[in-house]
């Protein structure tokens, strides 16, 4: 297992080495293969290298999530944009604490960063299997309360 | 066809910019600190992805959008952490919500 | 390029409007979400800029001004929770991450 991890680490760093480089020339492609492989060797000695730190086994998952993510993103933007710009501000900043039910620290990160990339929704600190939310409005407080985004994480971790 | 590219990325990206320019305007008007912070993630979500959308539509299928697509992901994975970890060092230090009836801003010690 | 002017026009009132944030504060979280939401924006205005003089390796640029804009964040957090950068063990000893 880990050897597979470190395998993938390798072709997604010189993937990202290609990308950035931008030359393909045999010897500088060997070079950024090598620098590559020394990065994972040091990774593996420094024992950074595991599911948390490439997390491979949400691939599948996180596919069906993304758009979802993407869609909830741009419409609390809008929320969140005809607050700003209404004259008088009609915001109703609440905290809440909300239930998580995922198993995995990954999952509970995945969780904890969609509540907060979501426009009007922070998360503040996270407490056992809680996230303290800070909500710009009650309405948005309420959706979240509702456990939708929960329950999608959830599945995208199971799924994989 | 280039024209209607063109067009199109122009409006992203001019989209784009108001979206950015609401977003600070929300920062500026926003009464306490963890209310601002939402109209900051307005600029890093909805701004950002419109202007890159409308440049990736400008630079088409080259090593550019590549390196594009990868900023996108970039500020897609660390602006979530870098509030995340902005707001658990307020809320850490006691900075307090702001609340409706209390009229005045938010600040404590700083 | 005239195209690029409407929307650089708009990212610069942006930038204009946080820097008035970040002077007025009133916390010193104040000042660093504005700092974030500015690098946010050089960020963008450095992916703009490379069309604009047709050299792209200002979209290299701006990656790395958003590596450093999350580093700096994150020690500017840092330190003004604990009150220093380099001091191993505060962090375990007060919150459990």
């Amino acid at each position: 297992m880990l050897r597979f991890h470190s395998i993938s680490v390798v072709f997604s760093l010189f993937a990202f080495w290609l990308l950035l480089s931008g030359y393909f020339t045999p010897f500088l492609m060997t070079l950024g293969l090598l620098s590559s492989v020394a990065v994972v060797w040091f990774a593996r000695r420094m024992d950074v290298v595991d599911q948390e730190g490439h997390p491979l086994h949400l691939g599948r998952g996180v596919m069906g999530y993304w758009p979802w993510l993407i869609v909830e993103i741009v419409k609390s933007a809008w929320t969140v944009s005809k607050l700003i710009v209404h004259p008088h501000l009609p915001i109703s900043p609440t905290m809440l604490r909300v239930k998580m039910s995922q198993q995995s620290p990954v999952g509970q990160v995945v969780y904890a960063n969609s509540i907060t990339l979501t426009p009007g929704t922070i998360s503040v600190a996270i407490e056992e299997d809680e996230i303290l939310v800070h909500a710009l409005t009650r309405a948005g407080a309420d959706d979240l309360a509702g456990g939708d985004m929960d329950r999608r994480v959830t599945a995208c971790e199971a799924r994989s | 066809m280039s024209a209607v590219l063109d067009i199109v990325s122009i409006v992203l990206m001019t989209l784009g910019g108001v979206f950015c320019v609401i977003g600070a305007i929300g920062v500026l008007r926003m009464p306490g600190f963890y209310t601002r912070m939402h109209a900051a993630s307005v600029i890093d979500t909805l701004g950002a992805s419109l202007i890159i959308l409308g440049l990736l539509l400008q630079s088409g299928f080259t090593l550019a959008s590549a390196k594009l697509v990868i900023l996108w992901l970039l500020i897609f994975f660390c602006s979530p952490t870098a509030s995340h970890s902005l707001a658990n060092a307020a809320y850490s230090r006691g900075v307090k919500p702001w609340e409706p009836d209390q009229g005045a801003s938010s600040s404590s010690k700083n | 390029m005239m195209m690029y002017a409407a929307v650089i026009g708009a990212l610069l009132v942006a930038l204009c409007l946080l820097l008035t944030r970040a002077l007025l504060g009133p916390t010193v979280f104040d000042r660093a979400l504005a700092a974030n939401a500015i690098g946010t924006l050089a960020m963008l205005l450095l992916a703009i800029f490379q069309f604009v003089g047709g050299r792209p390796e200002f979209v290299d640029l701006a990656l790395v001004y958003g590596l450093l804009n999350v580093v700096g964040t994150i020690a500017v957090q840092k330190f003004f929770r604990y009150g220093d950068l380099g001091e191993p063990g505060v962090a375990d000893e007060e919150h459990r991450l």
